[in-house]
């Protein structure tokens, strides 16, 4: 009997050992190779690599994480790829020069930016067919969907305006002025707030969902980084809202802001000219885009440590991370 | 001659050792001032400098102050290394080393059991050092901590010895400033403590070979990979052969028969 104690030991040991932590498969385009890497987000090993349009970059997951879209702005396409096999399996008629895009909260229906031609692409994926062009301000960018489905909102770069569309009609009903160079929006996700990032200004205006009036401009500073190279681009918000997450561009730095009281709470240093971010969809872990260090760095959000970068080749972009 | 005799001896300098450095305060304030002095203030000035480039053992972006951390714990260990042996130069001027010389033990003891007096201590300065660095945001992995340990021993054992071998050459006190000028300055600043070796290779390809080669250099990234969690094999090599060749050159230097002393002493 005493001596099964061991064995039993044992066993739960090698048991316990052979349960896998939450293994997220992260996805990143990469503008320059014109490729999509995979990688597997906990051990931080690149699995593969594989040729896709030309110029790639915004990237998301459908709804229930089959496909991949990808934007391919240079092959004027967005390409469908499933995430079972890794084959392109189709692609969405996006117009030209598609740069990001975004889904609504029930996968059906996507916007897409297009910067060359100042207008937003409406797409019904299943019927693979461009339902609307809405027009808009000079290079449109940034784009977000409400998750209470009511609101797209495009922002765009040379207006330094947020556009507010109205979902149902497809018409734009308001406009907020931005910060200089507005490049990537987002909403809470209790949709009662839009955050957008303003490239030049190196600020993040937050602005109210239901006045659409500007609540706070957040600015950053980094002690021994010159002013100039902080340029925000891509922002996370937790889902319960407690902290933002901020990619500033060639300032090498995530800033982590609380998502309450508007406050810059600390800045970590991940790679060079850091683009887009992404959460695993367990929140423990946040991945950013390096654009010129040509890697991905991984950020532990419960001990508030950048654990490892990765290097995945050349001018990564976008991320989207399947559970 | 029994163990007992030898652990007696060992236990009494250790003590005496740590007694010193207990009440010694201002030795202690000094020892934890000048590494930190270091990092908040010339480290301050160059935070973003090697945001540029991953340097195993890290495995991402860190900033300056985070690199130079373990090279600060070198310097620490440096330092209580010289000042052992300034120490014991002392001990030579006034008389209290006579009163360990009669021991009846054999002097390659007594001077072994001195070096591993010092070598504690300089653990014990690291570790206040460590944690100083702690609440200022440098934070290594909790096992870096504990594997730590051996590597300090290790490298702190290398450093003393080389002091002792210098106290033997030094006859007076007022010669220390020579040790800093000649001894302290070029290993601490031709060693991987301060930059990568990288960078050094950047610039001079001959400053990158001297650094490579320097000792000093090998404790740093000892210590480096150890508080990381990582055991660094060719440098632990490197920097036992140093010891062994510090130590069996300090224990002739401390033989009255052949070593300098004996000339020292003179007519």
């Amino acid at each position: 009997m005493t001596r099964a104690y061991p064995l039993a030991f044992l066993s739960l040991l090698t048991y316990g050992l052979s349960i896998p932590a939450t293994a997220d498969t992260v996805y990143v385009t990469l503008e320059k190779d014109n490729a999509l890497a995979v990688m597997d987000g906990t051990s931080g090993k690149l699995v593969k690599t594989i040729k896709i349009g030309k110029r790639p970059r915004g990237i998301a997951l459908g709804k229930d994480a089959k496909q991949l879209y990808v934007a391919a702005s240079d092959s004027n396409t967005i390409q469908v790829i499933d995430t079972a096999s890794l084959k392109i399996v189709g692609k969405l008629p996006s117009d030209e020069d598609p740069e990001t895009f975004a889904l609504n909260p029930a996968g059906s229906t996507m916007y897409v930016s297009n910067e060359d031609d100042n207008r937003v692409t409406v797409i019904d994926i299943a019927q693979q067919k461009a339902i609307k062009q809405i027009p808009v301000g000079v290079e449109p960018e940034g784009i977000a969907v409400s998750l209470d489905g009511r609101w797209v909102v495009s922002t765009s770069e040379t207006t330094n305006m947020a556009h507010w569309i109205d979902s149902r009609s497809l018409e734009i009903v308001d406009n907020t002025l931005v910060d200089p160079r507005p490049r990537y929006a987002t909403f809470t996700a209790d949709s009662q707030q839009l955050w957008v990032s303003s490239e030049i200004a190196g600020s993040v205006t937050v602005i109210d969902a239901n006045t659409r009036q500007t609540v706070k401009s957040i600015t950053f500073k980094i002690p021994g980084v010159t002013q100039e190279k902080i340029q925000p681009v891509g922002i996370k918000i937790d889902p319960q809202r407690h902290y933002a997450y901020v990619a500033l561009g060639p300032a090498n730095r995530v800033a982590v802001v609380d998502a309450k009281s508007l406050e810059v709470v600390d800045y970590w240093l991940v790679g060079q000219r850091v683009w887009n971010l992404e959460f695993s969809p367990d929140l423990k872990r946040l991945y950013t885009t390096n654009g010129i260090s040509n890697d991905v760095s991984i950020v532990d959000l419960e001990n508030r440590k950048v654990l490892k970068s990765v290097a995945v080749g050349q001018n990564p972009w976008g991320v989207a991370v399947k559970p | 001659m029994t163990f007992l005799h030898y652990l007696r001896a060992l236990l009494g300098i250790v003590k005496r050792e740590l007694f010193r450095f207990v009440h010694q305060r201002e030795r202690f304030v000094s020892a934890l001032v000048r590494p930190l002095l270091w990092l908040f203030i010339f480290a301050a000035g160059f935070r973003s400098t090697l945001g540029v480039a991953i340097i195993p053992p890290y495995e991402t972006y860190i900033l300056y102050e985070v690199y130079i951390t373990p090279g600060l714990v070198a310097m620490i260990q440096l330092f209580n290394g010289m000042q052992s042996s300034l120490s014991m130069v002392y001990d030579r001027e006034m008389g209290s080393m006579r009163i360990l010389l009669v021991s009846p033990l054999p002097r390659w003891f007594l001077l072994i059991c001195k070096l591993l007096a010092g070598t504690l201590v300089s653990v014990l300065q690291a570790y206040a050092f460590l944690a100083v660095a702690w609440f200022y945001g440098i934070q290594a992995p909790p096992e870096g901590y504990l594997g730590l340990i051996p590597a300090l021993l290790l490298t702190g054992l290398m450093l003393g010895s080389l002091g002792l071998l210098l106290s033997s050459f030094i006859k007076q006190l007022e010669n220390f400033a020579g040790v800093m000028n000649f001894v302290i300055f070029p290993m601490f600043f031709l060693s991987t403590a301060l930059y990568p070796a990288w960078k050094i290779q950047e610039s001079s390809e001959l400053l990158y070979r001297l650094a490579l080669y320097n000792p000093f250099s090998q404790a740093v990234e000892l210590i480096r990979f150890a508080l990381y969690g990582k055991f660094a094999s060719d440098p632990a090599i490197y920097v036992t052969i140093a010891l062994l060749i510090f130590l069996a050159a300090a224990i002739v230097g401390y033989n009255p028969s052949k070593g300098m002393m004996q000339r020292k002493a003179g007519p």
